[in-house]
């Protein structure tokens, strides 16, 4: 029996995860040839955004895609961020979880380190061919081109062939090329278009160009010159951490001493703190944090979450900026009116986030049916899972009536020339699934959302009462104006009068009259 | 013939003076306009008339919710005065409507939308300047007819008509009948006998009960239009007759013999103008069916509705005279209604011959 056991267990040791994911691919995004499409250009986009933002050079990003026979497309994304290092790359894009990402509590695109590689799993088993990378760290730097495949059973990447480019035309900065089964569509809610427009919504500082394949090129422009804050890596909060990651933790830590261990991995926890926990649980301050039992693992991890503890730090994250927002909202939406909202930053479980909202209303945002809702995390738009998402939730929580705009029965979203967006900047995002679709909803940040949203729509019902007055106003003005005329002529008819000089004289006091009226309009407010 | 309209023009226009008046004295255009609702109507006991009180609302330009109807108020009264001084042949109410209505320019607003929007201007204007409809050259479609021994001048045509040669459809009561275009020329009869409905005014005229008895006989088809209420108070204001009623015996009969005499709650301002308080009630009454043997074929039950009438009507200033208390009141526990077309159950001539004659001969009236 006992030899048997043994023997399952090696071969369930040799389940890779490749393999794992390839029976669960839907998991990370790639579930249908729609989608897929448009998951490997997020993971590219993503991962080029972060590469730039982490560098501090403001990003330029070129997507391009090609018909490369039927349901068949050539993705091609290309970024001006750092480049990345020659022996880095066989694993970035040839290994699952692999990544910068995963262990750093930072604000990001990515955290996972599955997303590209992923992509390229994708791309390699619908057509058989490599994932091409050429990257390039500075201007007097080669330009290496490597072709990779992922050895699905070992989760080991393979290349295929390396060789220096010589045509790579940018100074620095990294191309990514995959082939792959897929549909393509030119736009609506899940397109490459729309979700790269409305990337550019929450990145205003990245300009963003898409060649597509009918051939036709889009530019999306960078609204300000200004980079976005530097978000801070800050050490997780013992609030947030499971037992699972805390043993990994204990095993792992160069930390001597579980004292400074404790001190020295978490944020807000200081000796004292340690000190007094480590007496509760019965473990002296020197004991090697390896040796740890799960027992004592999990003592220790609760009765340090049950300390009354400082939040974490909250000035890590680097929100889009209620400023930055407007801004772009307005550019891109070309409505008659946005506000924009950022909420101060919070705490789910340990992990600090922040939420902003922005409402545009009226111009040329369509005035028939539902209003268009953008979600997004870290400056990612979501385009997939819509109900799931606590944003839909919580917009669809609020009773938009009190705010002038319609909604039936007081629940689910508004009606109107409406676009109502949400992003939520985290260290953690906290997701429903892999495929980083839809953010879950913890009450903290449901109540956050809506709060945003509140204050947005609030300004909203401000500035259609004044529109609604000011119209009012103008149609008094209109209708007294018309009637003015045909009273003249009544008025020099009956006198046998002069109906220009009359109708000067009702003039006058019209004017008088609606100075009169605004004036009283005012003291009403 | 040109008919004189110069004293309502005068009127006419010294509405337009006193706005432009207030607009040089850099005040904003409003004018007075007496309520014409129920609860500024009374009925004056001295003169037994209904008549309108003296509560007035302004109505100003500068004020949203009335200065479309100021201006329309205007707009009626140019027109009315331009039609005036061009005597021209008087318009229908409808017509002022359709004569008026247009599309006000650079927009989908139209000066009126409906009737209903000119008819209470009409009035208000009348009340305004104190005019009647009929001065303003407008009418009511009438519906009365006349005849008897009376000669009158058409001033527009310049005819002498002959009332007592009308034959048997008698003379149409012309919609206006106001001093400038209607006069009397010769009158010999002694009284008017005012009969509720056509077909007995009919038999009346057939059998020339106006000749035999020296009188002029009118009816207004019903509820009367304005033209044969003032026709009815001219003649007796100026030719001095006395005026007796017969209507059918209901609450609806009695109610128009009031309109005759009293006036309407509706039109209470024109009371002045067209009321004959004297008019005497000559029935039919309560007491008729006994006292002329009316068969009991004649008879129908009263409904609901009648009765309803009757407490209202009862209710009313006008019919709380002892007398008329008492025959409301007898007429409810009479329980039935008689119309005089019922009265050909005992002939054909026995109104004509019998129950007119004797009614006034023994003075058998309600005041
Ligand atoms: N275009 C790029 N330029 C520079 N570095 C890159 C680029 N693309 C990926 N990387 C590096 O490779 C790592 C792995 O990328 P990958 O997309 O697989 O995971 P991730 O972005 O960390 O997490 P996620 O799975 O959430 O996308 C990143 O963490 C980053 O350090
Ligand atoms: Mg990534």
């Amino acid at each position: 029996m006992a030899s048997i056991a043994e023997e399952l267990a090696k071969k369930q040791r040799d389940i890779s995860i490749a393999e794992f994911f390839e029976k669960n691919r839907h998991l990370l995004g790639f579930d249908s040839k729609r989608k897929s499409i448009l998951t490997a250009v997020k993971e590219g986009v993503d991962n080029g955004l972060d590469a730039c933002e982490e560098a501090r050079i403001p990003a330029e990003i070129t997507v391009t895609i090609k018909q490369a026979g039927t349901d068949r497309y050539r993705v091609i994304i290309q970024d001006n961020g750092p480049g990345i290092m020659k022996k880095q790359i066989p694993k970035i894009f040839a290994k699952l979880l692999y990544g910068s990402k995963f262990h750093a509590l930072i604000q990001s695109r990515g955290q996972q380190g599955i997303g590209i590689t992923a992509a390229g799993l994708y791309s390699q088993l619908t057509t058989g061919k490599p994932t091409v990378v050429t990257t390039k760290t500075g201007p007097n730097r080669p330009a290496h081109r490597v072709e990779l495949k992922l050895d699905i059973l070992k989760n080991e990447p393979q290349i295929i062939k390396e060789e220096i480019d010589l045509d790579f035309r940018l100074p620095h900065g990294t191309k990514v090329e995959m082939e792959m089964e897929a549909q393509f569509v030119s736009k609506g809610s899940s397109s490459i278009y729309e979700y790269l427009r409305r990337t550019s919504i929450v990145n205003p500082s990245a300009q963003i160009i898409f060649n597509d394949p009918t051939p036709s090129k889009f530019i999306f422009n960078r609204t300000t010159n200004k980079l976005p804050k530097m978000p801070k890596e800050i050490k997780p909060h013992p609030y947030g951490i499971e037992l699972g990651i805390f043993m990994r933790m204990l095993k792992t830590t160069s930390k001597k001493t579980i004292q400074s261990f404790l001190t020295g991995e978490f944020s807000r926890v200081g000796s004292t703190t340690a000190k007094r926990v480590l007496k509760k649980v019965e473990l002296h301050n020197a004991t090697r944090p390896y040796t740890l039992t799960r027992e004592q693992a999990e003592k220790l991890i609760k009765t340090l979450q049950t300390e009354k503890l400082m939040v974490p730090p909250l000035d890590c994250l680097s929100p889009i900026g209620a400023n930055s927002l407007e801004a772009s909202m307005k550019t891109e939406l070309s409505a008659e009116l946005v506000v924009t909202v950022t909420r101060p930053a919070s705490v789910y479980r340990g992990m600090p986030f922040q939420i902003e909202a922005g409402i545009a209303f009226g111009g040329n945002l369509k005035s028939e049916g539902q209003a268009e809702i953008m979600r997004f995390a870290n400056r990612v738009p979501l385009l997939y899972e819509k109900s799931a998402c606590a944003i839909t939730r919580s917009i669809g929580e609020i009773d938009w009536r009190r705010y002038g705009l319609s909604q039936t029965g007081g629940r689910g979203v508004p009606y109107g020339p409406l676009t109502v967006a949400v992003h939520m900047a985290s260290v953690w995002v906290p997701f429903t699934s892999e495929s980083k679709a839809a953010i879950a909803s913890y009450p903290i940040i449901v109540k956050e959302i809506k709060l945003a949203l509140q204050e947005c729509a609030r300004h909203l019902r401000n500035y259609l009462k004044r529109q609604y007055r000011r119209q009012r106003d103008q149609a008094r003005i209109d209708a007294f104006t018309r009637y003015s005329k045909e009273l003249a002529g009544a008025i020099a008819d009956l006198t046998r009068g002069n109906k220009e000089k009359i109708a000067e004289l009702i003039e006058e006091s019209l004017v008088k009259n609606t100075k009169a009226m605004i004036k009283v309009k005012e003291g009403e407010q | 013939m040109k008919i004189d309209h110069s004293s309502t023009i005068k009127k006419l226009a010294k509405l337009g003076e006193e706005v432009l008046e207030q607009l040089e004295k850099k005040k904003n255009p409003e004018i007075d306009v007496r309520l014409r609702s129920l609860n500024n109507v009374y009925f004056d006991e001295k003169d037994r008339l209904i008549r309108l009180g003296n509560k007035v609302q302004k109505r100003s330009f500068f004020n949203l919710n009335q200065s479309k109807k100021f201006m329309q108020t205007m707009l009626i009264a140019s027109l009315c005065k331009e039609l005036l001084e061009q005597d021209k042949p008087p318009l229908s109410i409808r017509q002022i409507y359709y004569a008026l209505k247009r599309t006000l320019p650079n927009s989908n607003e139209n000066t009126f939308d409906a009737q209903k929007e000119t008819d209470p201007l009409i009035e208000d204007i009348e009340v305004i300047i104190d005019a009647l409809r009929e001065e303003l050259n407008l009418i009511a479609t009438p519906k009365g007819v006349i005849a008897g021994p009376l000669t009158i001048r058409d001033k527009t045509s310049g005819d002498d008509i002959n009332l007592a040669k009308m034959g048997s459809a008698g003379y149409s009561v012309p919609a206006i009948v106001e001093k400038n275009t209607i006069d009397f020329k010769h009158c010999s009869a002694d009284y008017v006998l005012v009969i509720e409905k056509y077909a007995m005014w009919n038999i009346f005229n057939r059998l020339k009960f106006w000749d035999k008895n020296n009188c002029i006989i009118i009816t207004g088809k019903g509820q009367p239009a304005r033209a044969e209420r003032r026709l009815l108070q001219r003649i007796h204001d100026e030719l001095k007759l006395p005026v007796y009623v017969m209507m059918d015996m209901d609450a609806y009969g009695y109610y128009i013999y009031s309109v005759y005499k009293q006036g309407s709650i509706n039109l209470a301002y024109f009371s002045e103008k067209c009321a004959v308080p004297d008019a005497k009630f000559l029935g039919l009454k309560v007491s008729d069916y006994e006292n002329f043997s009316v068969p009991k074929t004649a008879l129908i039950k009263a409904t609901k509705s009648d009765m309803k009438r009757l407490d209202e009507i009862k209710k009313y200033d006008w019919f709380k005279t002892k007398e008329w208390q008492k025959e409301l009141k007898d007429l409810k526990n009479f329980g039935y209604k008689i119309e005089l077309d019922s009265m050909v159950t005992k002939g054909v001539d026995f109104a004509v011959k019998n129950y007119v004659p004797t009614k006034i001969e023994n003075k058998d009236w309600l005041d």
